[in-house]
Order: C-alpha cells, then sequence, then structure tokens
C-alpha cells in the first residue's frame, strides 16, 4: 500500500499506453456511458460534420487518464478532484500515452494531498489531454 | 439560461453498468468488477471508476430546446469533485444546472461556451460528487 511519506514533489507516477483507440471502442463507450452522439459512431455523420472520421469521447480519454490515477493509487488512496481539459481530438487508430507528475504535497486534516499534473497524448505526441488531480493518501504515522 | 436547473433523476447504481462501463474503457481493474476481492477492501464492496458519474443522467436535459447543434459541439473542460467513491448498489440522486455561458472569439469564428454542474446525492442527503463540465459550440 502506498503512504503519502512514500511520495514527493517532482515524482512521476507509472504511465499508462492505451491503444490503438478503435472504432469498436467507441461503439462500447458510447453504449456504456448513454453519449449517443452520432458524431463519434457514425462515419457519414461524422463526415457531414466535417470531421475526417468518427472520433473518441473526450471522456475515453478521461477515463485513461482516471485507470492511470487509480492503478497509482492502488487500495490506499481516493481522488478527492479530477481536471482535464480536452486539447486536441483522439482518433480511430491513436495509441495514446498517459503521465503524470507529482507537483505537490500537503497535509490536511492529518491526511496526505498530493497535487498531480497529468497528460495524454497522441503517437504523433500531440498533447490530447491536459489536466491535474488531488488525491487523498494515509499517513504511515496515522 | 444561467440558472436553469432539471429536474432529479434517482439511479441504482447496477454493478453490471458499472462492468460494461469498465470494459468500455478497458479497464480490468477488480475493484470495478470482482465482488469478492473488493468486499476485502476497505470499500467494502463494487465501486465505480473515477469517470463514471458522468453517464448518470440529470432527471431532464437542461440543454433541451436551446438550438445547440450537435454536429458543432465539442467537449472542452470537466472538473470533478469527489467526496467518495460511487458504490455498486446505491442509490443516487442527480440533478444538474446551467452556471455560466459566454463567447469567445477563435480561429474560426465565435465559439460558444456552456457550462453546466451536475452532483450526485446519496441516500442520506450528502454529496457524493459534483462535475463541472464546460461544452464548447463551434461556429
Amino acid at each position: 500500500m502506498m503512504f503519502y511519506e512514500d511520495v514527493k514533489a517532482g515524482d512521476l507516477i507509472p504511465g499508462l499506453v492505451k491503444g490503438p483507440v478503435e472504432r469498436i471502442q467507441l461503439v462500447k463507450y458510447a453504449g456504456a456511458s448513454g453519449d449517443f452522439n452520432p458524431i463519434h459512431v457514425d462515419e457519414v455523420y461524422a463526415q457531414a460534420a466535417g470531421m475526417k472520421s468518427v472520433f473518441a469521447h473526450g471522456m475515453l480519454s478521461m477515463a485513461f487518464l482516471g485507470q492511470m490515477l487509480s492503478d497509482w493509487l492502488g487500495l490506499g488512496g481516493d481522488l478527492l478532484r479530477f481536471q482535464a481539459r480536452f486539447a486536441a481530438i483522439v482518433w480511430p487508430g491513436d495509441v495514446i500515452t498517459s503521465t503524470g507528475k507529482i507537483v505537490r504535497c500537503w497535509e490536511e486534516d492529518g491526511e496526505g494531498r498530493v497535487e498531480v499534473e497529468v497528460e495524454s497524448r497522441s503517437q504523433e505526441g500531440t498533447v490530447t489531454v491536459k489536466g491535474k488531480a488531488v488525491v487523498r493518501l494515509p499517513r504511515r504515522s496515522a | 439560461m444561467v440558472g436553469r436547473k432539471s429536474k432529479p433523476a434517482r439511479h441504482l447504481i447496477e454493478r453490471g453498468a458499472i462492468r460494461r462501463f469498465a470494459e468500455a474503457i478497458g479497464d480490468s481493474n477488480p475493484l470495478w468488477v470482482d465482488e469478492e476481492y473488493a468486499r476485502k477492501t476497505r470499500h467494502g464492496g463494487i465501486v465505480a471508476p473515477p469517470t463514471f458519474p458522468f453517464t448518470l443522467p440529470a432527471g431532464s436535459n437542461v440543454r433541451e430546446g436551446l438550438p445547440i447543434d450537435l454536429k458543432k459541439i465539442l467537449h472542452g473542460e470537466i472538473e470533478f469533485e469527489y467526496r467518495r467513491p460511487l458504490r455498486a448498489g446505491e442509490v443516487i440522486t442527480c440533478s444538474a444546472e446551467i452556471v455560466d455561458f459566454y463567447l469567445k472569439e477563435g480561429k474560426s469564428g465565435v465559439m460558444s461556451f456552456l457550462v453546466t454542474e451536475t452532483r450526485g446525492v446519496d441516500e442520506r442527503g450528502e454529496w457524493v460528487y459534483k462535475f463541472r463540465s464546460t461544452t464548447v459550440i463551434r461556429p
């Protein structure tokens, strides 16, 4: 289990590589999320909307970051805040690499708090999502 | 438009819905799917991945009736706040409100930004999550 004492500002958290994103995953995500905007699943509609093809829901990209954070936290910590700005579209075929870096650690209510800057990039290096998270970590001494 | 509130909607947080969501995002963390495993953790049972609350609709669409073309919208930004993870089997009452609307000059014309805040409240009346989400409407 990870404790507040185990981390410090400047540390990188374990990254996560996802994809290539497949069209079928967009269909599954539409079904699982209830977001049936056809622009994510219907090629004809997406092209009529001026896009080169269907593209991933922003929230699917954020879910990749969420997976990275919950894998890192394991059973010990909790997410308190999780913010994401969708900077570029994720297309079918993209391989998405997510990374995170601890930028701040402090104590609050006898527990640890850690702020992490996170981002995802495509195989071309384009930043697709940029965000941050605040997590609560237990203290070893507590 | 700002200040417009949805009706509330009550949702049973179903294990199957969490599992389908975890499968769709390709996240095999046993906390989302394995009851026996999850029961032995401090969560005491299956919980939902952090972005799952976004899938729970409010009781009415706050964007209903606004002249928004689905072909023109993009998700701009979102910020979640959590008090604790969402648990399978609990009932959450979900409601949304339009909290901001503004325009910005972009490369291809004027972009509109619609900001909604959604919250989920448990059966004890305490909020479990809130999120503030910005939809961008392209010119």
